[in-house]
């Protein structure tokens, strides 16, 4: 079967992504901007022979797919800013325990109801520091409904390597948008799968390197009968309030994902080599953003443009590099400066980094962008 | 003994509970119906919340899975669906199940999904030091209620029944033999089955209500109760006020977990060429 051309919205190109990715089960509540994904697995799932469930609130809906994940089930749940917020305990309860479990998030006006049917992008530091305590936790924002196909896949190919919540900062534009799609070919595609232990003799459940690493995941139901609980434990799963032990789990989860922020670096640039300025934003603000570049660089500008991809763990290093020429920096987005905040911390304070917030409900119009980036040369 | 104590995790042991405390009857009936029914262990994973009640699954050797408080079921939830051969049988207490976790209690009801849910309702909450529940009786005291309890307490049996549980009973951790009786059958019982342990905790409940110690608190409770049975032969005035033990409901509905497969089976034979959508990262967009 050769690549397939399709026309297709952001949500769905996320479900079709985690169907590929080998989806197995989905627990959801409807809300809006996100309910197209949860209509779509309802129905694609069981042909699949995957499972679907419409829980009572978004607790249940993570709280259902953590348990089905501890089965060895891929699972996901998909929902949008108030659902986000009551999903954070569980999301920590992940992240501690160390269960994959993907979290679409179609981004929308905030807080509260806000705006349920505009787009916003208000949740990035909630999509990293949303749950207490300290925890590892991977974002990824895709930028086109192309990036939410891939993005999608990785989140699970990421989420399973490194047992850890990833979550997709999707937002309303980028789920409702409708582009035209290149399903790749099947034969190329690798469905990720977990590492599993050999045998259930001497299985500890939380034994790896206090590095970062990663330890080997047992599903429930066969054999290996280990204790997964929310309360700090050591390499056996016994809960435990030693501090060498509390202090060991918490670095380890901590190193896990940040030492690797480089590495999980996915970005988007352009005339970053040579720019004076650079713009830096991610998902659908981006899209404007590209545009007002590309019209300054064709007036002869030395404008560049970042869009990052991979938010959480933020890649510090690849950012500062990839900006260092710039002597200002714009950071469109559509909340009031929470991308911004880490621009600066990898930019430096030797260099003014221009908030461009904007959270009115409305998309960003090429023209602002342009307007901003005329300004500040 | 030796037989009883293979489903211990006996390096997590000594267990947390205080001395007297109703938690260690309800898991030693619950390990022991396990055991005369016969359950594969591999076959068993037990969920429980946060609360005294639920440290009980630490001490297991089954998969235990020690959630968030109030939401056991509805993990419980995401294991029986991903995994419908599995046993799934949750361990919660009254604040667990029926304060913070009320919802999903009521919708695992409704669903009739095949878990089993062992309520180990102790009137307090235990963990935090003897705060009121919505267990707690009215007039008590807690100290959170400390002028008496002016909030009702729930019928959690009639809550179960009502919401759609198929299969429901109460026992106290007085009524040993009736209890580990009730959990065995709750457990072969095919649809979503809940026993609700009447259990004493005489460090806060006990202590605070001058009741006194673990036997007083134990007869206490004991003294509230009669069996379904004997009181369906008395005249109503005889039964005001008594808390009715045995088994209180039992009813055959299609089980959830089951029907979803079949949903699958059905939606499968109707697209026999289905493949699934298959690809990579990396695939290209045809328009900027």
């Amino acid at each position: 079967m050769a690549e397939k051309a399709k026309l297709m919205q952001g949500n769905e190109a996320c479900t079709m992504a985690a169907i590929a990715a080998g989806l197995e089960f989905f627990a959801g509540y409807p809300i809006t901007p996100s309910t197209e994904i949860a209509e779509m697995c309802a129905e694609e799932l069981p042909k699949v022979g995957g499972k679907f469930i419409q829980m009572e609130d978004e607790i249940g809906s993570i709280s259902a797919c953590i348990g089905a994940s501890l089965t060895g089930a891929k699972a996901m749940t998909a929902t949008s800013g108030p659902g986000f917020s009551l999903m954070q305990e569980a999301i920590g309860y992940a992240s501690l325990c160390e269960i994959p479990v993907v979290i679409i998030n179609v981004q929308r006006v905030g807080p509260s109801t806000g705006m349920p049917t505009s787009p916003a992008q208000g949740d990035l530091m909630q999509a990293r520091w949303g749950t207490h305590g300290d925890h590892p936790v991977i974002a990824l924002v895709p930028g086109n409904v192309k990036e939410c196909y891939e993005l999608t896949f990785r989140a699970f190919e990421l989420s399973e390597k490194y047992r850890v919540p990833v979550i997709v900062l999707s937002d309303e534009v980028i789920g409702h948008m409708r582009e035209k799609v290149v399903l790749p070919d099947p034969a190329n595609y690798k469905i990720p799968v977990r590492a599993m232990p050999a045998s259930p003799a001497g299985y500890k459940p939380y034994a790896a390197d206090p590095n970062g690493g990663v330890p080997l995941m047992a599903p429930f139901g066969m054999g290996y009968r280990w204790h997964c609980t929310g309360l700090f434990h050591d390499e056996n799963g016994a809960p435990s309030s030693k501090p060498e032990v509390a202090s060991t789990l918490m670095r380890r989860l901590e190193h896990k994902v940040g030492s690797r922020a480089e590495e999980l670096a996915d970005y988007f640039a352009e005339g970053l080599d040579d720019c004076e300025l650079a713009v830096v934003s991610f998902g659908s603000s981006a899209m404007a953003a590209l545009s007002a570049v590309r019209r300054a660089r064709s007036e002869g500008h030395k404008v560049g443009m970042l869009r990052l991809k991979t938010v959480w763990p933020f890649p510090t290093k690849t950012v500062r590099g990839l900006l260092s020429s710039a002597k200002k920096i714009i950071v469109p987005e559509m909340n009031l400066g929470q991308l911004a905040l880490e621009v600066e911390r990898a930019a430096g304070c030797d260099r003014p980094v221009i908030r461009l917030g904007k959270v009115n409900g409305e998309l960003f119009h090429p023209d602002e962008v342009f307007a901003a980036i005329k300004e500040a040369l | 003994m030796a037989e009883f104590l293979s489903y211990f995790r006996q390096d997590r042991l000594p267990h947390i509970w205080c001395p007297g405390c109703g938690n260690g009857t309800v898991t030693g009936a619950l390990v022991r119906a396990i055991d005369k029914l016969g359950i594969d262990k591999n076959n068993i994973v037990m969920v429980s919340g946060i609360g005294c009640s639920s440290r009980s699954v630490g001490y297991l050797d089954f998969d235990t899975l020690h959630t968030t408080h109030g939401r056991a079921i509805a993990f419980a939830t995401g294991v029986k669906l991903a995994r419908p051969r599995l046993k799934v049988i949750v361990i919660t207490g009254d604040g667990d199940s029926a304060a913070i976790g009320g919802n999903h209690f009521i919708h695992a009801a409704r669903r009739n999904i095949d878990i089993t849910t062992i309520i180990i309702n102790n009137d307090t909450y235990g963990m935090t030091s003897g705060q009121a529940s919505p267990m707690t009786p009215h007039g008590m005291l807690g100290t959170t209620a400390p002028y008496g309890n002016v909030e009702y307490n729930f019928d959690l049996c009639e809550l179960a029944k009502a919401a759609g549980a198929t299969y429901v009973a109460r026992a106290t951790t007085y009524h040993y033999v009736l209890l580990e009786e009730l959990i065995s059958k709750a457990i072969m019982h095919k649809g979503f089955s809940v026993v609700e342990a009447l259990s004493q905790c005489p460090t806060y409940f006990g202590r605070k209500n001058k009741i006194g110690g673990p036997v007083e608190t134990l007869n206490w409770i004991k003294d509230q109760t009669i069996n379904v049975k004997a009181a369906a032969a008395l005249p109503p005035e005889k039964r005001e006020g008594k808390i009715l033990i045995g088994e209180l409901h039992n009813v055959e509905k299609p089980e959830f977990t089951q029907q979803y497969l079949e949903v699958i089976a059905k939606v499968q034979r109707a697209n026999p060429t289905y493949a699934r959508n298959k690809g990579v990262p990396g695939c290209e967009l045809n328009s900027d």
